[in-house]
């Protein structure tokens, strides 16, 4: 029975693998106790004298002109500090910025924040109090009289690319390929990449399949909202206390929305109650900050509510997408085109370029078309959502590989081998892949127990999945220093989403041959180290990771260096081995050694990195599944997860990563979805009515860790947090097919979309003559 | 602003007075009043299950219940879970089984699974799953929490 398999924990062997003394172990982490005995601080729950609670009033329509906004009622409520509107935000700068999560207009950065002259989403923000305790805010937010002029709304693709379509940004330009168009357009950009002959792949084509697919918003889901606590001092220093994926990117977001020095804003990030992708574009923590300033710099703490998160921040893209792919009589793909029609929401910037990248990518294909689009919709911003944009176009890609494979008698995985990219293959931008584990992952999944085993009953289905993600590998900083007693107290900034500090303080017990537990890992604010990318594209591990074994090896030299001095020996005579140094008769264990050294001056090390190198990750998945005929329900019976992880620092952390992936992909392959009415509110802004996937609806998930060491980290590691998600919705839908002869051509495979078109199948089937 | 009034209580075994406005929520009671931060907010509306604690022997979303509510009743929390200073074998268990990953909604599932254990030793799977539906994790896809009940129980038998 599945529920009782230990998930791959058994081939483990207890003390690490391969030499590894920490790697491959599974220690508990440093901030573990706090969280099991809720000590632990996170956004919401700071607390300090003085401080004021914020509301935010946010706009009832989808799309409207702000006439005016009269705040005069609410400034007279008794208990009120201060209200502010974008009135009281700098005028923003018409350019463009990189601010650690791609790039982003600062006109645009700024108006997502507090409205300017348009709403553009329901529940886009326009104003905000600071009173002294949150009901009192919220009652004066209600005071706010605003008056709207309404536009209809524009809510998708089509609506938006319609010929007489209301325009959402009147400055904005289709950027075509780097030309810029002259007349205003919901289109933002347009791309394509090709290579080979596709006319010639498709003409010469034993098959072809071409099939458009259609996925709806999604969001992140994570189960703590936003919140921050911002003092804006009278000598004008700020602090920002906020749960972030990446402090230095709020710093940078808010010194360029409020024009202050970055020596000025500390941000101070308290732990985080979930990201995915969705808590690194500010929304309260600018707002914060003025409502602090104006009510007589005492701190104001904004809180979002749960209706708030899903109306107004995260959300990842709907998608239209085409996907058209020709193969031979052999079974080999001759040629493919893929058509991408993102969603970005408000403001430009869906993850289509990114998802043209999955596209294809496990892919080995000479002839090919890659087109996307990056389209502005009445939606809230988009936000990065794991492995941003990649579900999505694997739903759809993964769905017509598995229609040739049915169509060819093929295997499914046996026809994902054959066609299968490595090394020296290419992604669909061309980018050339170095070593990658994609195929042993489809073979991980070939030879499993699961796959090998029949699945027997009416209306159950297997299905199976691949999927590709990029990886990142960013900018990291971090120190250690070394005590006297031979402990290491290591500083980084990478935010603690699921157990990092624990990878990467096991990644500097290693390099020094010392115990994990000498080693305390802490994430510091933004002014005790040097500037620190995101917590995102699954880069914290590999490259955090890899700052910290720089420190270790620093550390290490500079101990050697002290002792050749004490003991009159060049430094390359001092050796360091199983915890001991030793040169010329002399030899001393780590720990006293840490003491010696240090007698005459402190010893501590810090590391800056911007690993290029990072390589890509590649997962394949095998689902089985029951549907409901009369209600139209899936039931998931099994799940495995092969995943090329590179190597697994701590094994348990990244079996999470992969379970916790898939389930996200689950609820967006068969519940998840924004909901809207015809004038473009949301309808289901509450977890009740935004479904995602509880206990009850998953069953234990199998994880199969392949490891193909990744050249370029010295312990081989490779991003592992995204790319199992972008397998799930493909898996599901061919499991769909296999149980109910359905191939569903939109997510979410709801009980209602499942239901519909299972009645379609039928009527169509009554309608053929003779066939009863 | 509301007046205030006095609750007279029993949280986590001690005799409490806190004062509150009539209108203030249990875990708006608790987080902001008391200081007590353990418990958390995900919805506000009974649909994720972070705040939940133990009133009188049964489990409620702290969020649906009122302040005022709890006069003359006792309640646990997760600031109560551990026993004299040692770890819950649930605390112990989900540290071990590496079942939380951002752990925001770890104190509402080590509450969740108290009140299950209290009453029901010897779980089956189905049974922590069905009893822990209404507790939302969206990080570790539900594996290692049940697999953390699990062992606790099975120590327990």
């Amino acid at each position: 029975m599945a529920g009782t398999k230990q998930n791959g924990t058994a081939k483990l062997a207890a003390n690490g693998q391969n030499g590894y003394k920490v790697i491959g172990t599974r220690p508990v982490r440093p901030d573990g106790v706090d969280k099991v005995t809720g000590r632990a601080v996170y956004a919401a729950d700071v607390q300090m004298t003085g401080l004021l609670h914020g509301f935010v009033l946010r706009s009832p329509h989808a799309h409207a002109h702000i006439r005016s906004i009269d705040t005069s009622k609410a400034e007279a409520l008794p208990g009120v500090r201060a209200v502010v509107t974008a009135d009281d935000l700098p005028e923003a700068e018409d350019k463009v910025e990189d601010l650690g999560e791609g790039a982003i207009n600062l006109k645009y950065l700024s108006d997502n924040v507090l409205a300017s002259e348009k709403v553009l989403y329901h529940g886009h923000a326009v104003a905000a109090v600071a009173a002294v305790n949150p009901h009192i805010a919220e009652e004066a937010a209600g005071l706010i009289e605003v008056d709207y002029e309404l536009l209809p709304p524009v809510m998708t693709v089509d609506d938006a690319l319609a010929d007489d379509a209301p325009i959402l940004l009147g400055t904005l330009r289709t950027d075509s390929m780097g030309e810029v168009g002259t007349e205003p357009s919901n289109l933002a950009s347009v791309f394509s990449h090709q290579r080979g002959d596709l006319d010639a792949g498709f003409a010469g084509a034993h098959l072809v399949v071409d099939r458009t697919f259609r996925t709806e918003t999604v969001h992140q889901g994570y189960i703590e909202p936003h919140a921050a606590t911002a003092l804006h001092s009278a000598d004008g220093q700020i602090t920002i206390w906020t749960s972030t994926q990446g402090s230095f990117a709020v710093r940078g977001q808010v010194c360029e929305i409020l024009k202050v020095p970055v020596s000025r804003l500390k941000v101070v990030p308290t732990e985080i109650g979930g990201g995915f992708g969705g808590k690194i574009n500010v929304y309260v923590e600018p707002v914060a900050v003025i409502l602090s300033e104006k009510a007589g710099h005492e701190p104001v703490k904004v809180v979002m509510s749960r209706a708030d998160v899903l109306a107004a921040t995260g959300p990842t893209s709907g998608s239209n997408i085409r996907v058209k792919i020709g193969v031979d009589t052999d079974g080999k793909i001759s040629a493919a085109l893929a058509e991408l029609y993102y969603e970005a929401g408000a403001y430009p910037g869906s993850p289509v370029g990114a998802a043209a990248n999955v596209s294809l990518a496990p892919y080995a294909i000479d002839n090919l078309q890659v087109d996307g689009y990056d389209i502005v919709v009445n939606r809230p911003r988009s936000a990065a959502y794991r492995a941003p944009g990649g579900t999505n176009v694997a739903f759809a890609v993964e769905s017509v590989v598995d229609e040739l494979a049915e169509k060819l008698s093929m295997d499914p995985a046996e026809f994902r081998i054959l066609n299968g990219a490595k090394e020296n293959d290419r992604r669909p931008d061309g980018l050339q892949y170095a070593r990658i584990g994609h195929i042993e992952t489809v073979e991980a999944i070939r030879d499993s127990e699961h796959y090998q085993t029949p699945l027997e009953g009416k209306y159950r289905g297997r299905g199976i999945a691949s999927g590709y993600w990029n990886n990142w590998g960013g900018q990291s900083s971090a120190t250690a220093v070394l005590n006297p007693d031979g402990t290491v107290n290591l500083n980084e900034a990478s935010t603690d989403i699921g157990g990092t500090r624990a990878s990467i303080a096991m990644q500097l017990a290693e390099a020094m041959d010392i115990e994990y537990e000498q080693v305390m890992a802490r994430v510091v604010d933004t002014d005790t180290v040097s500037y620190n990318d995101v917590t995102g594209g699954s880069r914290t591990t590999f490259a955090t990771g890899l700052a910290a074994y720089n420190l270790g090896q620093q550390l290490l030299q500079e101990m050697k260096n002290r002792l050749a001095d004490q003991w009159e020996v060049e430094a390359g005579d001092v050796s360091y081995e199983d915890g001991t140094f030793s040169a010329g008769g002399e030899s001393l264990p780590f720990v006293k050694a840490a003491g010696l050294v240090q007698r005459e001056e402190p010893l501590m090390a810090s590391s800056t990195v911007h690993p290029q190198d990072f390589g890509p990750g590649f997962s394949t998945q095998c689902i089985d599944i029951e549907v409901d005929p009369d209600t139209g329900k899936i039931t998931v019976l099994r799940y495995t997860i092969a995943q090329d992880v590179g190597k697994a620092i701590h094994p348990s952390y990244v079996e999470g990563q992969m379970q916790g992936g898939v389930a996200q992909g689950i609820g967006w392959a068969i519940n998840e979805e924004y909901i809207y009415d015809d004038e473009g509110h949301l309808l289901n802004a509450s977890l009740l009515d935004y479904r995602m996937p509880t206990a009850l609806d998953l069953p234990m998930i199998e994880t199969i860790m392949v490891e193909v060491p990744h050249p370029a980290h010295p312990y081989g590691v490779r991003g592992v947090g995204e790319v199992n998600i972008v397998p799930p919705a493909g898996a599901v839908a061919n499991a769909v097919y296999q149980a109910t002869g359905v191939r569903m051509d939109k997510l979410p495979i709801s009980p209602a979309n499942l239901l519909e078109a299972m009645w379609a199948q039928e009527a169509e089937a009554e309608l053929v003559p003779g066939d009863d | 602003m509301a007046k205030k009034i006095a609750v007279e209580t029993t949280i986590n075994g001690e005799e409490t007075v806190f004062l509150c406005e009539p209108r203030q929520t249990l875990l708006e009671a608790l987080r902001d009043n008391l200081g007590m931060i353990g418990s958390k907010e995900g919805c506000g509306n009974g649909n994720c299950g972070a705040c939940n604690v133990i009133l009188d022997g049964v489990l409620v979303n702290s969020c649906l219940v009122l302040a005022p509510e709890i006069e003359g009743r006792s309640i646990v929390t997760i600031e109560g879970i551990a026993e004299g200073g040692a770890l819950h074998p649930l605390q112990q268990k989900f540290l071990e089984h590496a079942s939380l990953q951002c752990g925001i909604c770890t104190p509402g599932f080590i509450v969740s699974a108290k009140a299950l254990l209290d009453d029901n030793s010897a779980p089956s799977e189905h049974d922590v799953r069905l009893w822990l539906a209404g507790n939302l994790c969206r990080c570790t896809g539900y594996d290692k929490i049940v697999r953390a009940v699990l062992d606790v129980a099975e120590n327990d038998a």
